[in-house]
């Protein structure tokens, strides 16, 4: 990365997000500590560093295992699609096996170094050229070597001689609790001067995976703990939510709600690489909104994609054919594409590795949520309100525009979940909203918020039929409408507010 | 009478290289009848070796015949382990914490 930014050179790691929340990768020559506790995916992340090495660096890479044999690791990794054995035969992965031999029954008798250990890595290093280096792990090396003070000893001497070697690398140790001391050795912090520290959190009965820098000494790194989950096909995707948060650029592009008047309402429609937040209670449009908006840029040859939480693809595809938009033929233009999931089927760090790849692969001008609150209850508060910024920020970092919509619960008046923890994400919200009037439902809507740009402030009334959502005159006369409770102004008090103004 | 098959493993000619060879060879001295056999294999000159064998620490000295195998880590300064592990017994002593059977004909 930038030498003249930072103190002390990094090395590119190549793990996804990973890099952007070090500033740059791991710190260059040095050994850094990976500590977690059992299951929190220290062999992934080691097997990682090295097979991210060669596919995007070439950069040769030793694996010294402690514990489980290389016939484990390569058939654990082979599910990533890491070939191991094929970059052993071609001379770019080594292993150095230091796994217990359990035919061997071994006894100490007397005064020892791990001498052995130190002249197989560097074999092992020239021998193929590594650049990185992965112990994994240190626990299991005092299973073997009960002495703390000779392992940390020699853990120094190793240390030192990689980085005169030129290695990049990794040590994995256990903890025994998520939050607490570093390691349980406590010889760790002797070791290395760089700590990384992986948790596996029961949170709200959801398990989350976050990753945090602890220290780079000498160096700078972003601060606090990010969510990463592991892809089944990829392996750990870090998801540096808040170190994009507000890197994104804005512009004065606009575009088609899809509704000629709420385009009015908002000034002249969307911003472009903006999203969007229609909320409301069930019934009140939501669906609609989205349908129009997806109608709108398809007229002007957009393309649109659906993500649906809440109803299945029939449902969704009668709904808009009730309202005059035909989506298979859209779908068959490849102007739509349509997305039904689940929100249980996968945890919200998952979604969203998902949701982006789809995006990526269908590069679509357009993409809609429906709703973005079915996903509230899969994941923690904290972690539903990293997964907006990160699907908001991903798409605007894109140039697309976004359409999210939160069902509330309630029928008149009240916010969702949703709008409490992202209302301040989104550049604009529209409320779609129940009115009682006189005993009659009625149903408004209004631009609460409309980043950059003038808005309407009215709340309007809005009908709806077979041929869509049709936007009519401000409701006059009537206040309390967002609060759930209208109240209508008598004639001599619209009188008395008149002249007020007029004076 | 069994051969004793040993292989030691030393990291370069350090002094607890050297005082492990002095001591096993100071053992054997004590059983003039047993025959062994003793490889000394340094890993810096054969990393391949101690890569076969997963050796960890150095001296390493592994019993390979009889089996089973058996290992001690350490310069041998520990002569109480030594005389344990490798099982040959002084005549006065004849309890063994190792059930390796056939080693009679290496006892005195």
């Amino acid at each position: 990365m930038n030498e003249k930014l930072s103190p002390l050179p990094k090395l590119l790691t190549g793990i996804p997000g990973f890099d952007s929340i070090t500033n740059g990768g791991l710190p260059l020559h040095r050994t850094s500590l990976l500590s977690g506790t059992a299951g929190s995916a220290k062999t992934v992340f080691g097997s990682q560093f090295l097979a991210a090495g060669i596919e995007q660096f070439d950069q040769p890479g030793v694996f010294v295992t402690f514990e489980e044999p290389p016939a484990d690791i390569r058939r654990n990794m082979m599910g990533f699609g890491w070939d191991i054995e094929a970059w052993e035969a071609q001379g770019k992965w080594a292993f150095v096996d230091v796994s217990p031999l359990l035919t061997d029954e071994t006894v100490i008798g007397g005064e020892y170094d791990l001498g052995a250990l130190l002249a197989r890595m560097e074999n092992a290093v020239k021998r193929i050229g590594a650049q990185r280096l992965v112990m994994d792990s240190l626990g299991a090396v005092f299973t073997q070597i009960a002495e703390s003070k000779i392992v940390r000893n020699e853990m120094l001497r190793i240390t030192t001689a990689l980085k005169k070697l030129g290695v990049t690398s990794l040590l994995t140790a256990e903890r025994t609790e998520e939050f607490g001391a570093i390691a349980r050795y406590g010889i760790e912090e002797f070791v290395t001067d760089n700590v990384v520290v992986l948790r596996n959190n029961l949170e709200d009965e959801k398990r989350r995976r976050t990753i945090e820098i602890l220290k780079f000494r000498g160096t700078d790194h972003q601060k606090g703990e990010y969510p990463f989950t592991i892809h089944p096909r990829g392996g750990i995707i870090v998801l540096p939510l808040s170190a994009l948060e507000l890197k994104q650029q804005s512009t004065d592009l606009r575009i088609t709600s899809g509704n000629a008047i709420l385009d009015e309402m908002c000034g002249g429609g969307f911003f472009r690489d903006s999203v969007i937040l229609a909320s409301g209670a069930t019934g009140t449009g939501k669906t609609l909104t989205v349908t129009q908006f997806i109608s709108g840029g398809a007229a002007r040859d957009e393309r649109c994609l659906l993500f649906a939480f809440e109803e299945s693809r029939e449902q969704l595809f009668r709904n808009a054919r009730g309202w005059g938009l035909d989506f298979h033929a859209l779908e068959k233009s490849g102007a739509l594409r349509v997305i039904c999931a689940y929100p249980e089927v996968a945890g919200l760090e998952d979604h969203l590795v998902s949701m982006k790849s789809e995006i990526e692969s269908f590069k679509p001008n357009r993409v809609a949520v429906d709703s973005l609150s079915a996903l509230e209850r899969v994941g923690s508060a904290k972690g539903f309100r990293e997964f907006v910024i990160g699907l908001t920020s991903f798409i605007k970092h894109h140039e697309m525009a976004g359409l999210f919509t939160a069902t509330t619960p309630t029928l008149l008046g009240g916010a969702s979940v949703t709008e409490a923890h992202i209302s301040t994400i989104t550049d604009s919200i529209l409320l779609l909203r129940y009115v009682e009037m006189y005993g009659v439902m009625r149903r408004g809507m209004t631009v609460l918020k409309m980043r950059g740009s003038m808005h309407d402030k009215e709340i309007r009334e809005v009908s709806i039929d077979s041929t869509g959502m049709h936007i009519g005159a401000p409701f006059r006369h009537v206040s309390g409408i967002l609060a759930g409770v209208p109240v209508h102004a008598s004639e001599r008090e619209i009188a008395r507010l008149n002249d007020l103004f007029d004076q | 009478m069994v051969t004793l098959v040993f292989e030691l493993f030393v990291t370069g000619r350090t002094r607890q290289s050297q005082r492990a060879i002095q001591n096993l060879r100071a053992y054997f001295a004590d059983f003039p009848d047993v025959e062994y056999e003793l490889t000394i294999i340094d890993v810096i000159e054969q990393p391949d070796r101690a890569e076969e064998r997963h050796i960890l620490a150095t001296p390493t000295l592994i019993r390979l015949v009889p089996p089973p195998p058996l290992r001690i880590i350490g310069d041998l300064s520990d002569r109480e382990i030594v005389r344990q592990t490798i099982g040959l017994l002084s005549s006065a002593d004849d309890s063994s914490n190792h059930s390796h059977q056939g080693e009679d004909s290496s006892h005195e």
